[in-house]
This record gives structure tokens, C-alpha cells and sequence, in this order.
């Protein structure tokens, strides 16, 4: 990878460490007695802060995760260039498209 | 013979931090499409909640929430000895991400009905 | 008796078989020899100083990278006598237990691993205190001397066969900690790429096998950082 792309990845890495922790505790904590669409909505539904967390992780996740994959793929497969790029790129949109999605649908149900 | 590179913590580690990140990559539109459907309504979110109530797809959940805290764990190991100036003793740091990511599991898995 | 498996061939061949007997102090490079000239003399391999020193010796002991004139048979061979002698791993090889070195110093010259001076003779002595923060960050790892062993032991290096690798990144981190050194924002170019230091991905066998005690891994984080603040400051060094 590119400097470019390093720091970009460690960037995103060190979000997510903070995102992800209060995303395993938020689980965790939540899902004790079983978890229902009722009880995830209410917390959800209206929450500004909930929102704005979740489009930064979203986001994160967005440029972490193909950055991640196009290495694997580099190094485990032949295939590496101009062509990984624009696909790794693409999934990251896919990646971004599909998660605000989710944090929106979530916020406004 | 297994080359002695591959019996070394470092790339145990190393292995795992990547088996990981590309099992949550593929994971993660499976997630964002589930949640997505309480756009049909709290419903639609509970029909797909509750196919998550057997015993394999638990061990899934169980599995990824494991992936998901070794990932993190592991990427701070890597972080820690490219940006501070330890010295790290990797067998030791390695022992403790995987069992750290495992207890965070084990706590889901308890917890989770 | 030691069952000795030795590879013969080039990148394809075959493992074949020699029993050397067991002795007290015997070291791999003993073994080797004995087979040589006792009982194979077509058997191809290299040593030199036969004391640790110049690093020729680099082989492949029971699956790890050594030098066979500083490893003992009974720190590396059990009960079961059994020893597995193979070129370097990530060469390509020369024949049996000899491998070609050109392309791992081809990526020193790649990651601008030379000294490029700014002074003529004209000039008066540079003054390095020993003592001061870069100096020792060079020293920790000027004392590598090319055997190949943190190349032979780095995976990235076998999946990525245009990665620089641990000795050539190591020997560009102390020169970019070499204060008399000119070269400045082209050597971090030159370790910046897709085969550069950001492919490092911390498994640390360079650094556990370094006969030398030398820590390449931490040399390529020192490159990251490097590369890192350059890109977000726009200074070198």
C-alpha cells in the first residue's frame, strides 16, 4: 500500500477501536434477555447521537475494510493493479451505501 | 516441515487479524441488509431477528463478535509496535488479544438469549 | 547417527539422504563439510569465515533460517536424529544448498540503501555524537551484514516477491538516521510504494531470527513513521 492508504487505514483503525468498543458494549449490554426489533428501535428511532455515531463508523468501516481486502487480495492471489483498485473502491462504496442506509432507516423508522 | 515462520506468534497473529477482517468485510453487508429491513417495519426486523434463534446461527453471532474483538485487539497490537516505542513481547500479547476476544464472545454468548 | 536430508536440485530436485555420525561440538557447518568431503563431493553449498562473521553459511536448519557454523547439532536435532538441510527460502537457488543472491541486493540499491555524501575531502570531519538519538537508531542496525536470513524468514517476502523486504528497509532506516546522509525525500520515496515499508505487517521473524540480534521490524515501523509524518507535514526527516 501507498502512504496515502497507510495512513488512511491506521486513521480509520484507531475510530473504529473507539467505535467498535462502544458498539460490543452497546451488544452486549442490549441483547441480554434476547433483543427485538421493539427494543432496538427504541433506541434508535429519533437518537441523533446514535446516528452521527453510526455514519462515522460507517464511513470508517467504508475506507478501513477495502484497503484491508485489497492487501489480502495482493498478496494471496495474482490479481493486483488498477483494476483491484477500482474494485476494492467499489465494494467500499457498497460498503458506505448500504450502512448509511441502515443507520438511516434505523433513525427514522 | 512446517517452515519455522509459521509456527511463530507474530504470524499467528497476523493470521488471525486478517482470517478476521475478511470474515467481518463479508459479514458486514449481510448486517447492514438485515437491519435495513425494519424500513418494511418493526416486523420485517423481528422476522430476521428471530432467524438468529438456533443454535448454529448463535454460534455464528458468537463467532463474529469473537472476530470482531481480536480484530480490534490485534490491529492495536500492530498499531502499538509501528507508532510507540516498546518493545513488545508478542507471544504474551497475542495469548492476551485471543483470550480478551474470546471472553468478550463468552459474555455475548451468556448474555444473548 | 544422523539421518541427514539434503536438498539437491535447483528449484525443483529432491531431498537425498546421508547418515554422518553424531559427535560431541558438532555444529551444521561440520556437517555439511563432512558430507562433502567424505561422501557426496557434487554437493554444493557456501561458508567462509566459519566463525560468524560474514554470514555465508545461511541455510535452512529443520525448517529455520541459520547459520550452520554458529548452530550446534544438539541445540537443533533430538532424540530422533533426524536433520533437514534447505537453501534459503524466498532465493532462488543456485544448486542444492546455494542460492543467488543478486536480486536480494538488487532491493537495497531499490530502497536507496547507499550512503549519498553532501561533503567533498575538502571539508572538515562531520561530528556524530554517539550518544544522540539518531545515531543510535542507526546503530541499532548498522551491524547487519547481508546473510539473508530475515529474507528467507519473512511471509511477505513468499507471498509478495517485489516486497523489499526486512535487511533492505533496515539498512535504508539507518540511513535515513545517518545525519550526514544527502539523500533525503528520495530514499522515503523509494520505501513509500506498494513493496515498501507499509507492507510490513508485523509478523517479526526477521527480528526473531536475526543471528546479529538486530530488529528489522522495528526499523520498517521507523519508516512508517517516517513516510507518515512527511506525507501529513510535508518534512523530511
Amino acid at each position: 500500500m501507498t502512504a496515502a492508504l497507510f495512513i488512511a487505514q491506521r486513521a480509520t483503525a484507531v475510530v473504529l477501536a473507539f467505535a467498535v468498543t462502544i458498539h460490543l458494549a452497546t451488544i452486549v449490554y442490549a441483547a441480554r434477555g434476547g433483543l427485538t426489533a421493539a427494543e432496538i428501535l427504541a433506541r434508535t428511532r429519533g437518537n441523533g447521537w446514535f446516528l452521527a455515531l453510526y455514519l462515522v463508523f460507517v464511513a470508517a468501516v467504508a475506507i478501513h475494510a477495502p484497503i484491508g481486502l485489497r492487501t489480502i487480495v495482493r498478496e494471496w492471489s495474482a490479481w493486483r493493479g488498477r483494476s483491484l483498485d477500482l474494485a476494492v473502491a467499489g465494494f467500499g462504496a457498497l460498503l458506505l451505501a448500504m450502512g448509511m442506509g441502515a443507520a438511516l432507516v434505523l433513525f427514522l423508522a | 516441515m512446517m517452515r519455522a515462520s509459521h509456527t511463530q506468534p507474530g504470524f499467528v497473529a497476523a493470521l488471525l487479524h486478517r482470517l478476521s477482517g475478511l470474515a467481518l468485510a463479508i459479514f458486514l453487508p449481510i448486517h447492514f441488509l438485515a437491519l435495513a429491513t425494519a424500513l418494511r417495519g418493526a416486523d420485517a426486523l423481528d422476522t430476521v431477528l428471530a432467524m438468529t434463534n438456533n443454535p448454529v446461527l448463535k454460534l455464528a453471532e458468537f463467532a463474529l463478535v469473537v472476530a470482531l474483538a481480536s480484530h480490534m485487539t490485534l490491529g492495536l497490537r500492530v498499531l502499538a509496535v509501528e507508532f510507540l516505542p516498546i518493545r513488545e513481547r508478542t507471544a504474551a500479547t497475542v495469548s492476551l488479544s485471543v483470550v480478551v476476544s474470546l471472553a468478550v464472545g463468552l459474555v455475548f454468548l451468556l448474555n444473548v438469549q | 547417527m544422523l539421518q541427514v536430508e539434503v536438498w539437491r536440485g535447483t528449484d525443483r530436485g529432491r531431498f537425498q539422504s546421508f547418515a554422518v555420525p553424531r559427535r560431541e561440538h558438532q555444529t551444521i557447518l561440520d556437517v555439511v563439510t563432512e558430507i562433502q568431503r567424505e561422501q557426496d563431493a557434487t554437493l554444493a553449498y557456501r561458508f567462509a569465515c566459519r566463525v560468524g562473521m560474514c554470514g555465508s553459511c545461511a541455510m535452512v536448519v529443520n525448517g529455520r533460517p541459520r547459520w550452520t557454523c554458529r548452530t550446534r547439532v544438539s541445540d537443533v536435532v533430538g532424540d530422533d536424529n533426524r536433520l533437514r538441510l534447505e537453501p534459503l527460502h524466498n532465493f532462488a537457488v543456485v544448486k542444492d544448498l546455494a542460492v543467488e543472491m543478486t536480486r536480494f541486493f538488487d532491493k537495497w540499491r531499490d530502497a536507496e540503501g547507499s550512503f549519498q555524501s553532501a561533503r567533498t575531502r575538502d571539508d572538515d570531519f562531520a561530528i556524530v555524537p554517539p550518544s544522540s538519538p539518531r545515531r543510535q537508531a542507526a546503530d541499532a542496525g548498522i551491524e547487519c551484514i547481508g546473510c539473508g536470513v530475515c529474507y528467507s524468514a519473512c511471509d511477505v517476502v513468499s507471498w509478495d516477491a517485489s516486497y523489499l523486504g526486512p535487511a533492505a528497509l533496515n539498512r535504508t532506516w539507518t540511513l535515513v538516521n545517518d545525519v550526514r546522509d544527502a539523500a533525503g525525500a528520495a530514499r522515503l520515496d523509494a520505501v513509500a510504494g506498494d513493496n515498501g515499508c507499509h507492507s510490513c505487517h508485523v509478523h517479526m521473524s526477521c527480528t526473531t531470527f536475526c543471528p546479529k540480534g538486530l530488529g528489522p521490524t522495528y526499523a520498517i515501523a521507523g519508516l512508517k513513521r517516517a513516510v507518515t509524518a512527511r506525507a501529513l507535514t510535508g518534512r523530511t526527516g
